[in-house]
């Protein structure tokens, strides 16, 4: 969920030095990436595949998150749960995420036991057991996972409608977590489908950062993952999405207190325009003007927006250059008390135009490369976040290598630049709109009743 | 983009792995970043890689505790005061919090503008916090002493003179109560608030760390002058550094960031809190399509002669990730709740015991009904011998990753400090799990822990 970092932040996650990574393919087409980090003796190991909501067709929507839980529900060799228990027992600590591009899977353990997390993503990289017992129980977790996260939070639904307005035609109209009606008529077949078709050494990246040498780790994987077979990978049917002519407003009615608002341009990524000499440096742009609007205290929106203005309770952009499909550049914002939304709304747009006519100035963007250098240094502080940054890239179809060039090319972008992008991009036919109407909580029926229970719990 | 990033679980007190961008999303699940640390100090196994803690005393009473690693160039300060949401006045809650969040507001001739493109040109990070026990002031920087030095230079100055500007007073009360109409429209926030309101009753543990609506408007820079002059000195103070300086460089730190307070006095002893003697249901009607059930009662504090019965015992029943009893059974077996778990939050007087989950409103009395049993079950008969085992080699086995960085360090120290854990607390913290049975797991539920008196919140309703 990116609809709260800053700029700033994003710019934070995005680097880490590259000098002590190594990779090798082995023969059935896993590709298996190392970086060295010795400063304690543990290991992460994460294991991605490239299959995410967007490659699911109409129907289906959330499969790909159903699969990642059905993933721990046991193979012939280790039965339901078991996974989570054996990781647990050798003091480590696991998990899986799903996003609109991936599907990945992790494991942090102390560096010895880097074999055992190999021998158990290997097996289930096979032999998964999908029995519809398990699966009826794992489609509610799931449905209350949805209700959790999105159906009963404003904002979420906000967001949810949002991409589901911007985007028309390719995927990322569906949320990762499917519609509800697809969940509910989701059979167990679906799942198991999903997985014969996407769960392929040649679809996958195993990557490992920690205290351990590429040599011994490459080894190790090839004895764990050598024998899963190489299989033909489906073909991906690649939609883009049409270029949008005019602007687009939604509003959502939920149960709520304070108004919300969304405004999104669509924007490019790496993956778009890395083979195009004359816009590959546009992503970079974007990434720093995010930084200038809103990478801390001194950005644009908070200083002005927040501070002086008054006129907005908080306001965040959310950008990200790293995905496979082109995105959004998004801000999304609560107004101050006296404020409309129409107030709101028309005071970001106009820091948007003012983006487009004057160039920003040499002082703001000092402050976003001084933030970017030492971004780079602390996010070295974490081994899973390196694990993440090289994992992330290599998953949407870009090399980790572009880590090592990351800080250089953002420094790099000039004021020019950024007003170029802002012109080009930042136009009202390439705008959507998605505002919360709130709709009263009923006060009466919220008032808490207590009633007393003696001896009757249980 | 949005709702990008899915995890398959997100269990309380077991770990919130969180990916790219889930930053925030760990602060809108209430059981954040701080839950973790409180619950669990970190230690490491293996002697080369526990860090070395250097501990020191200042002539105004402050403490300090320093780690030397120079494998990044950079520094983390964590200055910590017992100065938590506990600490507000009685008619004024929120001020802990306020004072905070207006330290980076204004020093000297300084403003809001020029603190922030400071720090920020330096790339440096800023920040200050309170929960309810503590007060928290943070920096990270570079240790390249040009951009070092000028950062430490603002942190001391603005520890030590905040101007507290009436401006950014009203400016940032409003976006508080903002936060509060925000969190009235979520049923998990409501039921914690409910939680914490109904289980202390008149302890200060009761009030919202924010404040509420009637008490932040009563609030005057005068009372934000007062809260910082009484409980920001020496004898109310902790500093946590870790990273990239020498001994030599971290005793002039300390002098310079915090020796300059007035010695001051240390905040008086926070009563105790009373478990409540009966049985209790609260519900809340709200317009949602689950229920969140928050099932507790007061539970322990750091240092209990009881805690590491207490807490192994919990990893079993509600701590441990998805192999937990309550997961096992309420998740894996009958796929009644995404998150499903329980925590013991050990604070400077017994902070709650608690039990949740969320499921939707039909089976709402068939989640709550099997919870129950599984806690009155557990704390009738203990763990088995398996679980237990089971439960050592986790603990044991993971304490290298919960000191793998040199923030998770900074944040492990800063409870050891606070809390006046002893400097050998890593090194002894294994031999203690390694050697608590079944028969003291169950002793320590039985005399702690009791299911008849507890208290239940219920926040849902229709949609």
């Amino acid at each position: 969920m990116l609809y709260k970092l800053s700029g700033l932040l994003v710019l934070s996650l995005l680097f880490a030095a590259c000098s002590q990574t190594q990779e090798t393919t082995l023969a059935n087409g896993l590709r298996v990436i190392v970086r060295e980090d010795h400063r304690s003796p543990v290991v992460v190991s994460q294991i991605w595949y490239k299959v995410g909501s967007q490659d699911e067709p109409e129907g289906i929507t959330g499969v790909s998150h159903v699969l990642e839980h059905m993933m721990f529900k046991g193979t012939p060799k280790h039965g339901p749960n078991e996974f989570s228990r054996i990781i647990a027992e050798n003091g480590g600590r696991e998990n899986a995420f799903t996003s609109y591009d991936y599907t990945a899977y992790f494991q942090q353990l102390e560096k010895s036991r880097l074999p055992i997390a190999f021998e158990l993503e290997a097996d289930r990289m096979q032999n998964l057991l999908l029995a519809d017992e398990e699966f009826r129980k794992e489609i509610q977790v799931v449905m209350e996972e949805r209700r959790w996260r999105t159906d009963d939070q404003p904002e979420s639904l906000v967001q949810e409608k949002f991409m589901a307005t911007a985007y028309q035609v390719h995927p990322y109209k569906h949320p990762v977590i499917g519609w509800m009606a697809d969940l509910q008529a989701m059979k167990f077949k679906q799942a198991q489908d999903w997985y014969q078709r996407w769960y392929n050494p040649a679809n996958a990246i195993l990557v490992v950062v920690g205290d351990v040498k590429p040599s011994a780790v490459f080894a190790q994987a090839k004895q764990y993952f050598a024998s899963v077979p190489a299989r033909t990978l489906p073909t991906r049917s690649d939609v883009s999405e049409p270029v949008q002519k005019s602007e687009r407003r939604v509003h959502v009615a939920a149960p709520a207190e304070v108004p919300y608002i969304l405004l999104g341009y669509h924007t490019p990524v790496h993956t778009s325009v890395i083979q195009n000499k004359d816009a590959e440096w546009e992503p970079y742009a974007l990434s720093v003007l995010a930084g200038v609007l809103d990478g801390g205290q001194a950005s644009r929106f908070e200083r002005e927006l927040v501070r002086e203005r008054k006129i907005a309770a908080s306001v965040d952009v959310d950008y990200s250059a790293i995905a496979r499909s082109p995105g959004i550049f998004a801000i999304d914002a609560t107004p101050a008390n006296g404020y409309a939304i129409a107030d709101l709304e028309k005071a970001i747009r106009a820091q948007i135009e003012r983006v487009k006519n004057e160039p920003v100035s040499a002082e703001e963007l000092k402050r976003v490369k001084a933030q970017v250098v030492a971004s780079n240094v602390f996010s070295r502080d974490s081994g899973f976040y390196q694990a993440m940054q090289i994992g992330q890239l290599s998953a949407v179809g870009l090399d980790w290598r572009l880590l090592e060039d990351y800080p250089k090319r953002l420094q790099a972008v000039t004021a020019e630049q950024i007003q170029a992008v802002a012109r080009k991009y930042f136009v009202d036919s390439n705008l959507t709109v998605a505002i919360l109407d709130p709709q009263p909580i009923d006060k009466a029926k919220r008032r808490p009743s207590t009633h007393m229970r003696g001896g009757d719990v249980r | 983009m949005f709702g990008n990033t899915l995890t398959r679980g997100l269990c309380a007190t077991a770990r919130l792995p969180l990916p790219l961008g889930e930053g925030m999303r760990v602060r809108v699940v209430r059981f954040g970043m701080w839950i973790l640390t409180l619950c669990f100090i970190a230690f490491i196994p293996q002697a080369e890689a526990t860090p070395k803690i250097q501990h020191w005393s200042l002539a105004n009473g402050a403490r300090v505790y320093f780690v030397e690693t120079h494998e990044l160039p950079m520094l983390q300060i964590q200055a910590v005061f017992d100065a938590g949401s506990s600490r507000d006045p009685a008619d004024k809650a929120g001020v802990a919090r306020l004072a905070t969040a207006l330290f980076d507001e204004g020093t000297g001739e300084l403003t809001t503008d020029d603190i922030a493109s400071r720090f920020e040109g330096l790339g440096a990070e800023f920040g200050a916090s309170a929960d309810r026990d503590m007060a928290m002031v943070h920096l990270r920087s570079l240790s390249d002493s040009a951009l070092l030095d000028p950062a430490l230079d603002l942190y001391a100055r603005i520890l030590a003179a905040p101007s507290f500007p009436q401006a950014s007073l009203d400016r940032i009360r409003a976006q508080t109560l903002i936060g509060l109409q925000k969190d009235m429209q979520s049923p998990g926030a409501i039921a914690d608030k409910t939680f914490y309101r109904e289980l202390y009753g008149n302890h200060p543990y009761a009030r919202d760390t924010a404040g509420d609506e009637a008490s932040l408007k009563t609030i005057t820079r005068e009372d934000l002058i007062n809260y910082h002059k009484r409980y920001y000195v020496g004898a109310n103070a902790w500093l946590v550094i870790v990273g990239d300086v020498s001994r030599r460089q971290a005793k002039r730190i300390a002098e310079r960031l915090v020796g300059q307070l007035p010695a001051g006095q240390a905040a008086t002893p926070m009563p105790l809190p009373t478990s409540p003697s009966t049985a209790r249901v609260q519900r809340v009607n709200f317009p949602a399509t689950q229920n969140h059930i928050l099932i507790g009662q007061p539970g322990i504090q750091r240092g209990d002669a009881d805690y590491f019965p207490l807490f192994v015992g919990n990893y079993i029943l509600g701590g441990g990730g998805l192999v937990s009893r309550l997961a096992v059974e309420v998740r894996e077996k009958k796929g009644l709740s995404y998150s499903v778990y329980s925590y013991f939050l050990p604070l400077r007087v017994p902070g709650p015991f608690m039990l949740g989950l969320q499921t939707k409103n039909t089976q709402s009395e068939q989640a709550l009904k099997l919870a129950r049993e599984v806690l009155a079950d557990f704390v009738a008969k203990g763990p088995t011998a398996a679980e237990l085992e089971a439960a050592k080699k986790y603990i044991t086995g993971s304490f290298p990753l919960r000191l793998d960085s040199n923030a998770k360090i900074a944040e492990n120290l800063a409870v050891i400090a606070f809390y006046g854990l002893p400097l050998t607390y890593l090194d002894d913290f294994i031999g203690h799990v390694q050697a608590v049975n079944i028969e003291q797991i169950r002793d320590a539920f039985k005399r702690r822990i009791h299911p008849d008196t507890m208290l239940t919140v219920i926040v849902g309703g229709q949609r």
